[in-house]
């Protein structure tokens, strides 16, 4: 069989048994048990879903904009393969709301089809890239917050956020010792590495207050034994960043909170200027081509 | 007519499509094969949540399954409990260090409370694959794929992959 090129061998194969995609696997919970626990108000669940599948999706995506662009070979394919742990926890969350709100929407149609007010992650998963050591700062902070979210989830009364969570805390412990360890290497490396890392954490240091802050629905869920108070978790955060922060001869910063508009932020739909121009990246190809499927 | 091969062995089969050397029962995500009136159900379980090979995974084995005269095939994931590296065969392991790429060794146990931080590389006993060398050093936590390392070794200085523990 010849072409004269790629695409066309694409197209014109009518088994497509050796494609990874396009064979009709869409749901990544295919099989698992999606009944919405107990006592638990689905759209709850789905909302709650979504805010932890949005910091995953837009946090990837913005380390996938690293690609080409990291300092070393190494450090490219260690944001890859980040982002890609961070994708497929956002695949899962993604699909398990649309099995919780009863809506039986897929990953694609919250990824691809909802505006940028309806996106429930933090600020913090959506700011420009910045330079490597404001990378290392965001990485730091997120990862270090997400895991302590996670590993309480893994406690959850609903089996399908514990399983994603006993997944994903394997992956994030991994993630966080990435970024403590180069944190260390620039804070405790040169005067000019020091100044990159530290002004990194500067920039992103106001958007950290928002990740304790607790919601309506958060409290509900966390009642319910579903979903856990981050409010909690703020000690066991500050230990950790203290603890790399002190190896990496840094300061942790003291910069005032970014306040939202009237007291709403990212889990409100409510997002910075950055946000609209991920999503107009994020959402070009699936919006230039409606319905198409890969 | 002859006699279907037990939809079990087939399953058995089906390799890993980014570590080929494995079948995915070496490796440990063929959770379970189950007949019923010519109906196969099989449980695989991810290795990483993103693991862009799950989607392969169930293709060749609806794939290998039909071949083997099962015409409905059901591959289901399985999410709890999660995928260890220690589910890797003996059998998996010997293939792997045949390959060049060294085998995990014990995965950490899983504690409750807060996840201690590890801010030194971790000194760990991964002969070299390659000479056996025990003087081997991690280049980068991450490689080519989610579930391997990077790793060198001092005496005969060639890099090489490791399946690293989770």
């Amino acid at each position: 069989m010849s072409f004269d090129n790629a695409y066309e061998a694409l197209s014109e194969a009518p088994d497509d048994s050796r494609w990874a995609f396009g064979t009709g696997f869409a749901d990544p919970l295919s099989g698992v048990d999606t009944a919405v626990p107990d006592g638990v108000d689905g759209a709850d669940l789905a909302a709650y879903s979504l805010m932890l599948g949005d910091d995953a999706l837009v946090m990837s995506h913005r380390l996938q904009q690293w690609c080409t662009n990291a300092p070393e070979l190494e450090d490219e394919v260690a944001l890859a393969n980040i982002g890609l742990d961070l994708l497929g926890q956002a695949r899962l969350l993604l699909a398990r709301a649309g099995k919780a709100d009863g809506t039986d929407r897929g990953e694609d149609d919250y990824a691809f089809a909802r505006a940028e007010h309806e996106f429930r992650n933090v600020r913090l998963a959506e700011l420009p890239p910045g330079d490597f050591g404001q990378l290392i700062a965001v990485l730091l902070v997120f990862s270090g917050w997400r895991l302590a979210v996670l590993r309480t989830l893994v406690e959850s009364r609903d089996p399908v956020l514990a399983a994603i969570a006993a997944k994903g805390v394997k992956e994030l412990t991994y993630h966080r010792d990435y970024a403590a360890q180069w944190l260390v290497r620039l804070g405790d490396g040169t005067e000019y590495s020091r100044e990159r890392v530290r002004a990194g954490l500067a920039a992103v240091w106001p958007y950290v207050e928002e990740l304790f802050a607790t919601n309506e629905i958060e409290l509900r869920l966390a009642a319910a034994g579903i979903a856990v108070d981050p409010a909690e978790l703020r000690p066991e955060f500050d230990a950790v960043l203290g603890q790399a922060c002190a190896a990496a001869t840094v300061e942790v910063p003291e910069t005032p909170a970014r306040a939202g508009v009237s007291g709403r932020a990212g889990r409100d739909g409510v997002h910075t200027e950055a946000m609209g121009y991920l999503l107009a990246e994020l959402q070009s190809v699936a919006r230039a081509y409606p319905g198409a499927t890969w | 007519m002859t006699a279907l091969r037990d939809a079990r062995t087939v399953a058995e089969t089906v390799t890993d499509p980014e570590l080929p050397m494995l079948t995915l029962a070496d490796l440990g995500v063929l959770r379970e094969v189950s007949e019923l009136d010519g109906r196969v159900t099989v449980s695989i379980t991810p290795t990483y949540t993103g693991c862009p090979a799950m989607d392969t995974m169930r293709d060749d084995l609806v794939h290998a399954l039909r071949d083997a005269g099962y015409a409905e095939v059901e591959v289901r994931t399985v999410l709890n409990p999660a995928w260890s590296t220690d589910w890797i065969s003996q059998a998996g392991r010997r293939k792997l260090a045949a390959a060049g790429i060294a085998p995990p060794g014990g995965a950490r146990k899983a504690a409750t409370g807060p996840i201690p931080l590890t801010l030194q590389p971790v000194p760990a006993r991964v002969p070299c694959p390659l000479c056996g060398s025990a003087d081997t050093e991690e280049i980068a936590r991450f490689s080519a794929t989610a579930c391997k390392a990077l790793r060198r070794c001092r005496a005969c200085a060639e890099p090489f992959e490791h399946v690293k523990e989770i």
